[in-house]
C-alpha cells in the first residue's frame, strides 16, 4: 500500500515534471537594446518596424548625414504579430528592452493608449497639420497626449477584374466603372446593385470575395460603429446601426459573396480560378492581390468607393518614454514620418503616404501600377485619401466587440452554419458573454 | 556502486587491542559526505534548471492567477478564485476542453496503435533497415507550423487536395473548417503526421531490447507471429507503452501550433470549432480579452487536467499490460493457456 502511494507521488512529480517541460515555451525575438550614449556625444538609435516600410540603409544614412553624429539602426519584425508580442511584452515588463523608435499599426492604437505615459508625448509644432485630423486623432489619449506620427494609410478604392466585367456585358475602364458603382455619391446599396447586375450576366462568378471585409469597410464609416465616445461600449442588442449593417450584408451576401475567408488558401486559390470580380483595395492591398494572381490578367483600379472615403490599416512610429534619447528620437520620428522621406518610402515599398503635403507631390501622382493596367495608383489613392471624412472611434473593447459580429458574419456567410437572424443571435450572445 | 563498499580493513583494526576513542579525520568525513552528497550533486543540474524553467513559472502563475492582471497594465488587484469562476463561466471554456479532448483522442490513440504496429513490422528482418527506420521519422524533422501551412492547405475546403482526391471517388468535399468532427479529423492527422514516426522508433527500440531467446521459446511453442506479438512483444515493452502513452497525452492535451494556422484568423474557427484549451489560453491572454490573471487561471486548470489524465493513464496502461497476474506468472500463462486450448 505504503508502495504503490509513493510510487504515485513519484508519478505526479515526473508527469508534473514532463509537463512543464514539454509546455515551456521561449518567446523569441529581440529588439536591439535601447540607443547607448558614448563619450563623445555620438548616439546610436534603434527604429523597430515590420513587413517592409520602405526604410531602406541608404534612406537611414541619409539621416546621419543629416545629423553626422546619430547612427540609425532598423530592427525588422517579419510580421506584425510579433512586433506586436515584443512591444506588449517589454511594455508590460516596465519597458526595458525596447527599441527608441517603435512601429505600430493602427489597430493597436486602443490598447496602448491606455497605457499612453509609456511614450512620449510627440506633440510639437513641427508636425502641426502634417496629417489629416482623422490620423492624429487616432493617436491622441484622452488627455491630449499624441503618442505616434503617422506613417502610412490605407484609403480603399475598388479593384476590380476588367477581364470579367467584359465578359459580363459590362463596361470595363476606370472611368465607366465608377459610373457603374455609383461615381461620386457611390453608396453601398449601388454598389451592390451593381453587383445584381453583374451577377445577372455572369451567374458563376461571385461579385465580391468576403462579406466580412465587406461588413469591415462599412464598419469603418461609422464614428461610434461599437463604443459611445467616452470609450462605454453599445450594448449589441440595440445598436440598431451596426444591426442594420450586418443584415444588409449578410443578406446580399447571400448572392454577391464569394464566401470565402480573407487570407485562406480557398481566398489563395480563388484569385486564379476567377472566383470573384471586385474587392474593396485599400493602397497596401495591391500588393497581396499581384502576389496571388500570377497568370491573371484583368486586375484594375477604379477611383471610387461606396459610401465616401474609408481607411483601412496604416502605421504610427511611437517612442517609448523609457529610452535613453528620448528626444533624440523624437526627431528622427520627425524626420522619417516627413512627407519627403515618407513620398520615397512609398517609392521603395509602396506605402502610401499619410502625409497630406505628400498627396500633392509630383513623383507620387505620377506613379502607376503595371500589374493593374497600368493604373495610376498614386493619383488614385491620393483622391481617395482626400476622401475620407469619418474618424471612426476605436476605444479598448473595439476589437473584442468587431470580432464578435465578424465570427457571426463567418458563421453566415463562409460557414453557412447559421441564417442572418440567427447569426444576429449569435454574435448578441457573444457580445454578452464579454461580459463589458 | 563500487563508492558504497563497505570500509574492511578498519573492522579488523577495531577487533585488536583497545583504543583510545577514534577522532574522525577531515579527509574521512568528506569522503563519507562524498558517499552520501555527491549523487545528488550530480543529478541536481536537471533539478536546479528546472526549479528556474518549470517550478518557478508554475507557482508565479499560480500567483498570477489569483490577481487582476492585464497584460499591459500589469498587476491589479488580489481577487481570489474570480479568475476561475470568470473562465468556468466562459462557454468558450468548455467548448474548448471538448474540443481538446476530441483532438487528443483521435490523435493519441490511432498513433500509439499504429506506431505500435509499425515497430514490429521495422523490428523484422527487412532490407535496407536504417532507410525504413529514417523514413518514419522524416514527418517528425518537419517544424509543426509548417505541417499546419501545408495541411491547411490541403484540407481547404473548396480547392484543397483532399477534397479533390475524395471526389475521384465520387464522395462529397467534406467542410473540413466548418464541422466540428471533420476539422477535429484533419488536425489530428497532422499530429499523427509527425509524431507516430517518433514514437515508433521509441518503441523500436524498446523492442530490439527484447531478448531473442522468449521468441524461439514462443516459436518451439507453436506461436504464431501474432500471438508472439501479443503474448512476448507487448508485455516486454510495457515499461515503454506506459512512457508513449504518457508523453503523447500530455502533447495531446497541450496541441496549439496545428489549431493555430489551421485557419488565417487562428482563434479556433467562426464557432470554435476547433479551439483547443492552449489555443483558448492564448486567446484569453494575448489575443481579444488580453487578461493574464484568466490566462493564468487557464493554465492551472489545464495542469490540473493534464496531471489527473496522466494518473488515470498510468493506472489504466499499467493494469492492461500486465494483464492481472504478477510477473513470474508469464510461462504459468502459456501454460494455461495451452492446456486450455487442448481442453476446448
Amino acid at each position: 500500500m505504503r508502495k504503490t502511494t509513493r510510487k504515485a507521488w513519484a508519478l505526479a512529480a515526473g508527469v508534473a515534471s514532463i509537463s512543464l517541460l514539454a509546455s515551456a515555451c521561449s518567446d523569441g525575438g529581440n529588439a536591439d537594446e535601447g540607443g547607448d550614449a558614448s563619450g563623445d556625444g555620438n548616439i546610436t538609435l534603434t527604429v523597430a518596424t515590420f513587413n517592409d516600410f520602405g526604410y531602406t540603409d541608404e534612406l537611414l544614412a541619409e539621416y546621419t548625414e543629416e545629423n553626422p553624429n546619430v547612427t540609425v539602426k532598423q530592427t525588422r519584425a517579419a510580421r506584425s504579430e510579433d512586433a506586436r508580442t515584443n512591444l506588449t511584452t517589454k511594455l508590460a515588463a516596465g519597458g526595458s528592452g525596447l527599441a527608441d523608435v517603435e512601429a505600430i499599426e493602427v489597430d493597436w492604437l486602443p490598447e496602448l493608449l491606455t497605457s499612453a505615459d509609456a511614450f512620449a508625448d510627440l506633440t510639437s509644432d513641427s508636425v502641426e497639420g502634417r496629417w489629416e485630423d482623422w490620423k492624429v486623432e487616432a493617436a491622441t489619449s484622452e488627455d491630449g497626449r499624441l503618442i505616434g506620427y503617422g506613417t502610412d494609410i490605407g484609403p480603399e478604392g475598388i479593384c476590380y477584374r476588367a477581364d470579367l466585367f467584359e465578359a459580363a456585358g459590362l463596361p470595363s475602364d476606370r472611368e465607366s466603372v465608377k459610373e457603374l458603382l455609383g461615381g461620386d455619391d457611390a453608396t453601398w446599396e449601388s454598389y451592390f446593385e451593381a453587383g445584381r447586375q453583374f451577377k445577372a450576366a455572369s451567374p458563376d462568378v461571385a461579385w465580391y470575395d468576403s462579406a466580412t471585409s465587406i461588413y469591415q469597410g462599412i464598419v469603418n464609416q461609422m464614428e461610434n460603429a461599437y463604443e459611445e465616445s467616452d470609450g462605454t461600449p453599445k450594448p449589441l442588442a440595440e445598436n440598431s446601426e451596426v444591426q442594420e449593417a450586418f443584415t444588409q450584408v449578410v443578406t446580399e451576401s447571400a448572392d454577391l459573396s464569394a464566401h470565402l475567408e480573407q487570407w485562406s488558401p480557398d481566398w489563395d486559390a480563388a484569385f486564379q480560378s476567377n472566383g470573384f470580380a471586385t474587392m474593396l483595395c485599400p493602397a497596401w492591398m495591391t500588393g497581396p492581390i499581384e502576389e496571388r494572381s500570377g497568370g491573371v490578367t484583368g486586375w484594375d483600379v477604379a477611383d471610387v468607393f461606396p459610401g465616401g472615403g474609408g481607411n483601412w490599416g496604416g502605421s504610427y512610429l511611437t517612442v517609448p518614454a523609457t529610452g535613453d534619447n528620448v528626444e533624440e528620437a523624437q526627431k528622427l520620428a520627425d524626420w522619417l514620418t516627413s512627407p519627403e522621406t515618407q513620398i520615397k518610402a512609398f517609392l521603395n515599398a509602396g506605402t502610401f503616404p499619410s502625409q497630406v503635403e505628400a498627396w500633392e507631390n509630383e513623383e507620387l501622382t505620377a506613379s502607376t501600377n503595371e500589374f493593374f493596367n497600368n493604373a495610376p495608383v498614386g493619383e488614385i489613392f491620393a483622391n481617395r485619401a482626400a476622401a475620407i471624412s469619418v474618424t471612426p472611434f476605436k476605444g479598448e473593447n473595439y476589437f473584442k466587440i468587431h470580432q464578435a459580429v465578424a465570427d457571426a458574419i463567418i458563421r453566415v456567410d463562409v460557414e453557412q452554419s447559421q441564417n442572418p437572424e440567427q447569426g444576429w443571435q449569435s454574435a448578441v450572445e457573444a457580445f454578452q458573454n464579454l461580459g463589458l | 556502486m563500487s563508492v558504497q563498499s563497505p570500509p574492511a580493513p578498519e573492522r579488523v583494526a577495531q577487533s585488536g587491542a583497545p583504543r583510545p576513542p577514534r577522532r574522525v579525520g577531515f579527509s574521512q568525513k568528506l569522503s563519507r559526505w562524498d558517499v552520501k552528497v555527491s549523487p545528488y550533486l550530480y543529478i541536481s543540474p536537471f533539478f536546479i534548471v528546472f526549479a528556474i524553467t518549470g517550478l518557478f513559472p508554475l507557482i508565479y502563475t499560480a500567483y498570477v492567477s489569483v490577481y487582476d492582471w492585464a497584460l499591459l497594465g500589469g498587476q491589479g488587484e488580489f481577487i481570489g478564485f474570480q479568475n476561475y469562476t470568470d473562465v468556468f463561466g466562459q462557454p468558450m471554456f468548455w467548448r474548448s476542453l471538448r474540443n481538446t479532448f476530441s483532438i487528443f483522442l483521435l490523435s493519441s490513440v490511432p498513433q500509439v496503435l499504429v506506431a505500435i504496429v509499425l515497430a514490429a513490422l521495422l523490428d523484422q528482418n527487412l532490407r535496407a533497415k536504417t532507410f525504413w527506420r529514417m523514413g518514419v521519422l522524416l514527418p517528425y524533422v518537419v517544424a509543426p507550423v509548417a505541417v499546419g501551412l501545408i495541411f491547411g492547405r490541403m484540407f481547404a475546403d473548396q480547392s484543397g487536395l483532399v477534397n479533390s482526391a475524395l471526389g475521384v471517388f465520387g464522395i462529397d468535399p467534406v467542410r473540413w473548417h466548418v464541422d466540428v468532427l471533420a476539422s477535429h479529423v484533419a488536425i489530428a492527422s497532422m499530429v499523427n503526421f509527425r509524431w507516430t514516426g517518433y514514437n515508433t522508433l521509441i518503441f523500436l527500440a524498446a523492442m530490439q531490447a527484447v531478448p531473442r531467446e522468449l521468441y524461439e521459446a514462443a516459436i518451439i511453442d507453436g506461436a504464431g507471429r501474432v500471438r508472439q506479438f501479443f503474448s512476448v512483444t507487448v508485455p516486454q515493452i510495457r515499461a515503454t507503452i506506459i512512457f508513449v502513452v504518457l508523453t503523447s497525452t500530455i502533447g495531446g492535451l497541450q496541441i496549439f501550433d496545428e489549431p493555430r494556422v489551421f485557419d488565417p484568423a487562428g482563434r479556433g474557427g467562426g464557432s470554435q470549432q476547433w479551439m483547443t484549451t492552449t489555443l483558448y489560453l492564448y486567446d484569453v491572454g494575448w489575443g481579444t480579452q488580453r487578461d493574464l490573471g484568466r490566462a493564468a487561471a487557464v493554465a492551472w486548470i489545464l495542469f490540473i487536467i493534464v496531471v489527473l489524465i496522466g494518473l488515470v493513464n498510468f493506472a489504466v496502461t499499467n493494469r492492461i499490460s500486465t494483464s492481472g497476474g504478477g510477473q513470474p506468472s508469464r510461462r504459468q500463462r502459456r501454460a494455461a493457456a495451452r492446456s486450455s486450448r487442448r481442453s476446448a
